[in-house]
């Protein structure tokens, strides 16, 4: 294989990588504080359309991103109504969430565009464009000289192209996903509202005799799960692709909490979790079938390879995923 | 303490919740500016105005028959199992070889050999989460939902890989031979004297949906092992105490679960489709979920709420057809159905508890009732 | 006069129908030591949560220092000046010692400065105090003795002024709850006031300069400790001459039912619970094991009741029985003739929502007696509940009532019903009377010696030294997964068994 290849293949690791890490970081400031959330999928589904949505009617992808954050916000604040103020079943709540996103998201498609569940084709001011890094070669360069990336990329350097093609040319919320990682493990870790998120996920009773109230640390908890899943479905409509389709997700909310199983619930890992899940896509959309000497892996393996892995992960063969121990459990003062 | 009367909680609960449900679609419907009312009747004249309707009213419900009582019965050993889609899935693909690969004489032998091929494959996928949730503790929610995706990716593979007939470009098996086709209720109630429609799906698997739904009640209600599993799911450290063992009652919840979500391909992949499509389940494993929460996990109430949702789902179909409201409305309901009676059941159970309380205070007053028993030593104080 | 530090006045709380607090009125002096005593159940605990603000009263004021003030929450009640120590910790496992005192009054949004703040605090406070802890411990690493330490430094660390502790002996050894007496004697020193809740007249008399009893929901007396004495405080607790002893005749012990050699028990954390103890229980005999709640017994208890394995010798009428695997169960143990009353009826002994008559099953539930066909024989299930439910005078006689839905007392009489009945040759008890009603513990006394003098032997384990005493014709004390020594209870005494209890063994006392 070539190694503009193999950087191709990383550039699209980290372009498919970036809505498992928004949701997974998502999902751990929601389990972190004890508040299981299987409505990843559900919240990006819903912000997929309501950003491409009103991209699409106002013309501005800022407008799209707010409006899409909204969205997730509000799915957001129903599982936290259902888990937190009323007590019931986390994970029900969760399946919920991700069937009303499922149903409300075609339903007002088609409502507002009767395209049969999609959104208007997103275009110029409608989209995110790709940040270009200085001396990094891009479309304007293809522009410049008439020849597509392509071929500019085969002429240049090994260091210049892992520049161009993974270090510049993504969209601003690809830096923001990667930046929020250091930013998650600071907050958690560093700061008072990590240690009341993290003990809240532990014991929430500690928390409330030492007069801090559970319910609004959990509260906050699902509101950031809630902004973070509203990014990443807005990369997914706004960024990666140009526009809503019905189920535009698939699966990558479940993706996404299996690489946060992958990483036990910790930053770092959960981009490193992330990426891996990435490159598995990647590798799949790149190839049908791989040959590796003679034995031929089929693409269905790079598809189930995620949930794989997640499955052995949490079998505890390869080190145990303990998840936080108030997790799923509603809080219930006694005492 | 009983807070309020059995009935209440059986049957004001989910219907409360229902209406809730009901209720918040008409607004949606409404939102897109069509005439709720007018779309109930049309739902109803579709769903249930003719044979025709009612064929696919019943043939749906049947699918959720199945699913439905399968986590029903994994709710009973507090098992949320969400595998129901993928065990289905695998359920197909048994019928699938069952009926394939034998020549099987006559439609009876076929069902009885189907059917088992089902329960063996959907139980077999149920089996590794059981297994890992019993002896590993992995969270069976997830391993579930994760075995869902994996059995999609499995489907896929023998589909487009190994059963797909040579020559087709249709992710798909061959149409299964005649002699395995199985009646529909047009077939069964024609002798009867009972002209139902021809066209439409519903088969003799409804009946065998109303039979299990007779053996669950029993294997629950009747049986050691239903006790068992009872015990089990009301309190693990009192089964342990008892000597029930919880990796048993575990696996064999799962794996009975397991086979029943299976056994619904015997209608939709061998009494409706007549060969294995990818997309065959058609999310029915997800709407036992629903079909189970409403039910009470009771197989009658399984068995009410899984026409219901047939009815939807007819009724929804129905709709997409004839006005501008799309079949997602159905997912949106199903979504509402799964908040109110699952999720936000404390919502509706708390205010009515109160009501109850009240009510129940008032008569004491007078002197009606016997006093209750002092139930506050151990549970509310010290 | 002075103003005291806490004035209760008029409090009542109702939960559903059951009333658990009426019209307490109740005035603590600065400085002093204030216990409340009663029985389980009594609302002592819930009168503490209305001052730590997790119940809203439904009348009644509170006044602290004179001033009126309202609890609505926690952080009302440091802000208050009250701090808590609470019968289960409310402590973050996975936190160190300086995270979790720490929690909840960090200065700042960053935690560096905070931590650092309290780390030279903490330092000052232990030395005030005499209350050492290592703050970069996990609260895992510690023991419970330290943990309650913590718990203590966390409501000095908030400035606590009034201290409330909740039942702070359950856990203890008898010496550890000596220091922790210590330590509460000199805060009162420096000025605090304390709250002392428990259900122990000893420690009341020891340790407090005026004592408040409560009995269903009533507070029944205030008194200076100095003025009164156990026997009236126990009058007053329970409201009538307390029957401290049981009429038993001596016990005539027969051949060996239950012989126990070098048994070991690892509980799932990988900790030895049990160390290798010996043990007989005899034919026609009670042994009581004693100790404090945590030392083994339990784990012995769940051994010989099949509900974990371990390793050693267990022999029941000299047949080997299996200790883990195969064959060693409850239901096994069932079919070998040893019946349990668990420690905790509601989590283990009970269903508690079935109905009274299947939870008579329970455990026996494949009894072919019950059985019909592949079916069970529930119309015979509820002829037995009938008979037992008359035969033991459980209240209300309704065999279709959940289990939850009876008394605690009218509870165990049920469990007690279904493993007595079943003429075991070997009964297993755990703590028969925690949370039951007087007129129940005499009964179920009553009950657990007529079976003994039909010649059965039985293993009896309880925290309450008082009943270990009137049941036991034979007293063996657990201490730390060992057996420090058996005594006859006509030759030994409270002060000897504490010694045990705390690890001193019969040679060095």
């Amino acid at each position: 294989m070539e190694f503009l290849t193999v950087i191709q293949i990383l550039d699209s690791t980290i372009r498919l990588a970036t809505p498992l890490l928004l949701a997974c970081l998502a999902g751990l400031y929601s389990e972190r504080a004890g508040i299981f959330d299987i409505g990843l999928e559900g919240k990006m589904l819903m912000s997929a359309f309501f950003s491409a949505a009103v991209a699409a009617l106002t013309g501005s992808v800022w407008l799209g991103l707010l409006a899409g954050i909204a969205s997730s916000l509000a799915l957001a604040g129903l599982h936290g109504l259902a888990s937190i103020t009323f007590r019931g079943n986390q994970l029900i709540s969760g399946v919920a969430v991700n069937f009303l996103a499922a149903g409300m998201t075609v339903l007002v498609a088609q409502d507002w565009f009767q395209q049969g569940g999609r959104t208007p084709s997103l275009f110029g001011q409608g989209r995110f464009e790709s940040a270009e890094f200085p001396l990094a070669i891009g479309p304007k360069d293809s522009e410049a000289t008439g020849r597509p990336v392509s071929e500019l990329m085969a002429e240049t350097n090994i260091l210049h192209q892992v520049y161009s093609e993974l270090f510049s040319g993504h969209s601003i919320l690809v830096y923001v996903a990667f930046l929020a990682v250091p930013v998650t493990w600071w907050v958690l870790f560093r700061t008072r509202f990590g240690l009341r998120l993290r003990a809240v996920g532990e014991n929430p009773a500690a928390v409330d005799t030492a007069g801090v109230s559970v319910v609004g640390l959990r509260y906050a908890a699902v509101a950031i799960c809630g902004v973070l899943c509203g990014i990443a479905g807005a990369y997914l409509a706004t960024a990666l692709q140009a526009g809503f389709v019905k189920d535009m997700t698939a699966g990558r909310g479940f993706i996404a909490l299996a690489a946060l199983i992958f990483a036990k619930w910790r930053p770092w890992h959960a981009m490193g979790a992330c990426l891996l899940f990435g490159l598995l896509q990647a590798v799949a959309l790149r190839f049908q079938n791989i040959d590796l000497g003679g034995v031929v892996i089929p693409v269905q393996v790079m598809d189930a390879l995620p949930y794989v892995l997640t499955v052995v992960i949490l079998a505890g063969f390869v080190g145990k995923a303990i998840p936080p121990r108030a997790g799923g459990e509603p809080y219930v003062k006694e005492r | 303490m009983d807070k309020m009367p059995k009935w209440a909680d059986v049957v004001l609960i989910p219907l409360i919740s229902l209406i809730l449900a009901a209720f918040l679609s008409a607004l949606v419907i409404l939102a897109i500016g069509e005439d709720p009312i007018a779309a109930v009747k049309l739902m109803v004249s579709g769903a249930l105005g003719s044979t025709y309707g009612w064929g696919y009213t019943l043939y749906y419900a049947t699918n959720f028959i199945f699913t439905g009582l399968a986590v029903a019965v994994a709710f009973h050993a507090r098992l949320f199992n969400i595998g129901g889609e993928g065990q289905a899935m695998l359920g197909g693909l048994g019928v699938a070889m069952a009926c394939l690969y034998i020549p099987w004489p006559h439609w009876t032998i076929a069902l009885l050999a189907a059917a088992a091929a089902s329960m063996l494959f959907g139980a077999a996928w149920a089996a590794i989460p059981a297994y890992l949730q019993a002896k590993r503790g992995s969270h069976i929610v997830i391993t579930t939902i994760m075995f869902n995706f994996i059995a999609a990716a499995f489907l896929n593979y023998m589909l487009v890989n190994v059963m797909r007939p040579e020559g087709s470009m249709d992710p798909a098996t061959e149409r299964f031979p005649e002699a395995v086709h199985l009646p529909t209720l047009h077939d069964l109630l024609a002798p009867i004297g009972i002209s139902f429609s021809k066209a439409a799906p519903a088969n003799v698997s409804f009946v065998v949906a109303i039979l299990a739904c007779f053996v669950v009640w029993a294997l629950i209600w009747r049986t050691r092992l239903g006790y068992e599993i009872r015990a089990y799911g009301h309190s693990e450290t009192g089964a342990l105490y008892a000597g029930i063992s919880p990796v048993r009652i575990t696996i064999v919840a799962m794996l009975i679960s397991g086979a029943l979500a299976g056994l619904m391909a015997i209608n939709n992949v061998m009494g409706e489709a007549e060969r294995l499509v990818l997309n065959a389940t058609e999310g029915a494993g997800f709407i036992g979920i629903a079909v189970a929460l409403m039910g009470r996990s009771h197989p009658f109430g399984v068995f009410l709420a899984a026409i219901l949702f047939g009815f939807l789902y007819q009724g929804g179909a129905e709709l997409a057809l004839w006005t501008s409201i799309p079949r997602e409305l159905i997912v949106v309901i199903q979504a509402l159905v799964i908040l109110f009676t699952g999720a936000l059941d404390n919502m509706v159970r708390m205010p009515l508890e109160r009501i109850f309380l009240s009510l129940g205070r008032k008569r004491r007053n007078v002197g009606e009732t016997a006093p209750l028993p002092d139930a506050s030593h151990s549970t509310t104080q010290d | 006069m002075t103003v005291p530090a806490i004035e209760l006045k008029g409090i009542s709380k109702s939960f559903g129908p059951v009333q658990a607090n009426k019209n307490i009125s109740i005035s603590v002096a600065p400085g002093t030591i204030h216990g409340i005593i009663g029985e389980n159940g009594a609302g002592k605990s819930t009168l503490m949560s209305i001052l730590y603000g997790f119940y809203k009263a439904d009348a009644g004021e509170i006044r602290i220092n004179g001033q009126k003030t309202e609890i609505p929450d926690s952080q009302a009640a440091i802000a208050a000046g009250i701090g808590m120590v609470f019968q289960h910790f409310k402590l973050v496992e996975n936190f160190t010692v300086l995270e979790n005192i720490v929690l909840g009054a960090e200065e700042g949004g960053l935690l560096a400065p905070s931590l650092a703040r309290a780390r030279k605090e903490l330092k000052e406070l232990e030395e005030e105090y005499e209350l050492f802890v290592d703050p970069d411990k996990r609260i895992d690493e510690i023991g419970v003795g330290m943990q309650q330490r913590v718990e203590i430094l966390k409501a000095l660390y908030r400035k606590a002024e009034i201290l409330i502790l909740d039942e702070p002996t359950g856990v203890l050894t008898p010496a550890e709850a000596d220091q922790l007496f210590r330590i509460l004697h000199r805060l009162r020193e420096e000025g605090k006031t304390i709250i002392l809740i428990t259900h122990k007249l000893r420690e009341i008399m020891e340790a407090t300069d005026t004592v408040s009893v409560m009995r269903r929901g009533e507070m029944t007396a205030t008194v200076k400790t100095a003025e009164t004495n156990p026997e009236q405080l126990a009058e007053l607790m329970v409201g009538r001459k307390v029957l401290l002893r049981v009429d038993k005749v001596p016990a005539s012990p027969g051949k060996p039912v239950l012989e126990i050699e070098n048994l070991r028990v690892t509980d799932e954390a990988g900790v030895e619970r049990v160390k290798g103890i010996d043990l007989t229980v005899r034919a026609g005999e009670i042994v009581g094991i004693a100790g404090v709640a945590g030392n083994g017994q339990s784990e012995l208890l769940e051994v010989l009741g099949g509900m974990r394995p371990g390793t050693g010798t267990i022999r029941l009428n000299g047949d080997p029985l299996p200790l883990s695997g195969r064959g060693s169960d409850g239901q096994a143990r069932r079919a070998q003739h040893i019946a349990h009353v668990p420690e905790d009826r509601q989590r283990e002994g009970l269903i508690m929502d079935f109905h009274a008559w299947e939870n008579v099953a329970f455990g026996y539930h494949r009894d072919p007696a019950y059985r019909r066909g592949i079916f069970m024989d529930n119309a015979a299930l509820r002829a037995d509940t009938e008979r037992k439910i008359e035969k033991f005078d459980v209240r209300p006689a309704d065999g279709w009532l959940a289990a939850k839905n009876f008394s605690g007392g009218n509870q165990q009489k049920i469990v007690v019903a279904r493993e007595i009945e079943r003429n075991p040759d070997l009964l297993l008890v755990g703590q028969p009377t925690r949370g039951v009603d007087i007129g129940a513990i005499e009964f179920i006394h009553k009950q657990i010696v007529a079976l003994r003098d039909q010649g059965k032997a039985i293993l009896l384990v309880s925290v309450e030294l008082e009943e270990i005493f009137s049941l036991s014709d034979r007293i063996a004390v657990m201490f730390d997964g060992h057996i420090m020594g058996e005594r006859l209870p006509h030759e030994t005494d409270e002060k000897e068994l504490g010694l045990l209890m705390a690890g001193v063994s019969g040679e060095a006392a």
